[in-house]
């Protein structure tokens, strides 16, 4: 597939720098959330509920996007919402990564029984709509952060290990891995240290669709109220909020909406623009 | 088509449904420890609880649990509903329907824009209308189901009120139907003013579903139409004198379905998944809106049911996939 010598043309691929920087910006926000907002997001205050944002003419100017129901400053919210956001992508995709790679290189490497038995397991689990076993597999397990990384874990493995499955069926039969073979590397050494480098470039791109991915089903589950406790401030949960006064103030939805999209949007760049620049087929 | 590949394709179907039921069975039987706890407010009472365990035969053996739950299953006895007090089979073929219209409308639709967006991409090639058509469907494909009906309820339903964005119909309608299938069968009787209403209530839901179908498959068209386009039956086409539009319709189209078929099979399987979310914010009432219900008020056998409803209608999507692409492939004879 690629060469991992190429990883600098990740530089000059344009929709994959705008994919790190929102990436790396989403980040900065989770890291430093609590130097940039500018109140304590769970702080309630009656009196002051349902402010309007910075472009209504009678908004306060210390609460930039006004406040929801019970007064909390919506900016400060959304803010610690991209902290929940970046720990879920981060620990889900990684943790889907590791199940579903390990699980497609044994498929695709070593054939056989093993094969049929993960490649039956993956059928079964395609046969389930992803979002409708996620919200169940919350609610089973309780909710938590914990129990909505677990519900994706278990959910999405299925995506990394048929694409490993089926990059490794490709490489096994390259010169390099007969070359292995001949000089009598173990099977073992040969899956880890010879064809997962080469898969690395597939990898990557997966991981920051996964990432996008676990963004959103963590907004589905706190918005079907099965994520962090409910006044945690989570981007889904403030949709959820936000959907009850949308006659009101429609932004309480539309900024936490937006959050998203443009979080997704960009981690959907970036996995395009590595695909792009790590492809040779396609970078010719 | 050949039968004998649609008899392997249906005996391969077989251990699939199985081991849905075994996943089913073990994620909400076995992993909460106890379903009985799941289903009882806290601090219920000893003999509650046993008196429960016996109800649901909780009290045999697990394999003999498995067992008596799939004869139930292929028997068409799901349970009961905790929180409905009804038969969950009924409950669930009363509100199938609803999603079934919902879904379908969602895909006549997503074919028919993704074939126009994806043919008119082709066709333009390297011009403004590739350009924008591009630009749409990466939008499409990137932002989910899920989104695409907020944001619709945002600009359609609220800043510019133009759409009902809650219900199946208009509450305010006086019609008994005979059937579930509302839109049908108000088709059928010849009642266009309630036909309209549903249709209203239907556009936002449907294109929130038919977006990312649509994007998907006017992306997987162009390729493929671009493909076929380079082939020699096309210079034979275009060396007998026909127009580009005859050539990119008729020619280079029919070829370009195959790929195109297998490949929005998949995605429609996700937009049968997407209903579960759509309906549950537009407030329509079909079995993906019973499905959150279901959870929320910890609703074991109507769960159950639901996940393995969904399970069997996805195997069923696929099955017709797989036999279309064979139907219209006239280059594949499967055995």
């Amino acid at each position: 597939m690629a060469d991992v010598a190429q990883w600098p043309a990740v530089l000059r691929n344009g929709r994959a720098l705008l994919g790190l920087f929102v990436f790396l910006l989403l980040f900065l926000v989770a890291a430093a959330a609590p130097l940039l907002a500018p109140h304590d997001p769970l702080e309630q205050d009656l009196v002051n509920s349902f402010l309007p944002p910075f472009w209504r003419p009678d908004a306060d100017p210390q609460f930039l996007f006004g406040t929801d129901s019970l007064g909390r400053d919506i900016f400060s919210r959304l803010i610690y919402g991209a902290r929940i956001a970046f720990i879920v992508a981060v620990v889900a995709a990684s943790l889907v990564c590791v199940l579903g790679t390990m699980l497609g290189l044994l498929s695709g490497y070593y054939g056989g029984w093993i094969d049929t038995g993960i490649s039956r397991l993956v059928d079964v689990w395609m046969s389930f709509p992803p979002v409708l076993l996620s919200i169940v597999l919350a609610a089973v397990i309780g909710a938590g952060l914990q129990a909505v990384i677990i519900a994706i874990v278990v959910v999405d493995w299925t995506r990394f290990c048929r694409i490993v499955r089926a990059e490794v069926l490709v490489q096994r039969e390259q010169d390099y891995v007969t070359a292995a073979l001949t000089m009598g590397l173990g099977r073992p050494h040969i899956m880890l240290r010879e064809i997962l480098p080469n898969i690395l470039p597939t990898l990557a791109v997966l991981y920051s669709l996964e990432m996008g991915i676990a963004i959103i089903v963590e907004a589905i589950l706190s918005f079907v109220g099965l994520s962090v406790a409910s006044d945690a401030p989570t981007w889904g949960g403030l949709i959820q909020e936000g959907r009850l006064y949308i006659n009101q103030a429609w932004w309480l939805l539309a900024l936490p909406v937006g959050c998203i999209i443009v979080t997704v949007l960009g981690l959907n760049a970036l996995g395009d623009g590595l695909r792009e620049s790590l492809d040779p087929v396609l970078r010719r | 088509m050949p039968l004998g590949y649609i008899g392997k394709r249906l005996a391969m179907a077989i251990p699939t449904l199985f081991g849905v039921a075994v996943v089913v069975f073990v994620l909400l039987r076995v992993v909460p420890g106890d379903p009985i706890a799941m289903m009882l407010p806290p601090g219920a009472r000893a003999d509650d609880i046993e008196r429960l365990r016996a109800l649901y035969g909780l009290n045999h053996p697990i394999v003999e649990q498995f067992g008596r739950w799939l004869l139930d299953l292929v028997t068409g006895n799901f349970g009961t509903s905790i929180s409905l007090h009804q038969g969950v089979f009924g409950l669930i073929m009363s509100r199938l329907p609803a999603t079934l219209e919902l879904a379908l409308a969602a895909l006549v639709v997503a074919t028919a824009a993704g074939v126009l967006f994806g043919v008119a991409a082709a066709y333009w090639r390297g011009r403004w209308p590739e350009v924008a058509v591009d630009a749409l469907t990466g939008l499409g494909m990137a932002i989910p189901d899920f989104l695409w009906a907020l944001l619709l309820v945002l600009a359609l339903g609220v800043l510019l009120p133009v759409l009902p964005i809650s219900g199946r119909i208009d509450p305010r309608t006086e019609i008994s139907f005979v059937t579930e299938f509302y839109l049908a069968e108000s088709f059928v009787r010849g009642e266009f003013a309630v036909a309209g209403s549903l249709l209203a209530h239907m556009v936002l839901p449907v294109a929130a579903l038919a977006l990312p179908l649509t994007a998907a498959i006017s992306r997987i068209l162009k390729g493929a139409i671009n493909e076929a386009m380079s082939q020699d039956y096309i210079l034979m086409a275009r060396v007998k004198g026909f127009s580009k539009a005859r050539i990119v319709w008729r020619e280079a189209l029919r070829n370009a379905l195959v790929p195109a078929v297998t490949l929005s099979g998949v995605q429609f399987t996700f937009l049968i998944g997407g209903t579960v979310l759509v309906e549950r914010i537009f407030g329509y009432p079909g079995i993906g809106n019973m499905a959150i219900g279901a959870v929320i008020d910890r609703d074991l056998p109507l769960i159950q049911g639901i996940v393995l409803i969904f399970a069997v209608l996805f195997i069923v999507v696929n099955l017709l996939v797989d036999m279309t692409y064979v139907a219209i492939n006239p280059r594949i004879r499967h055995g």
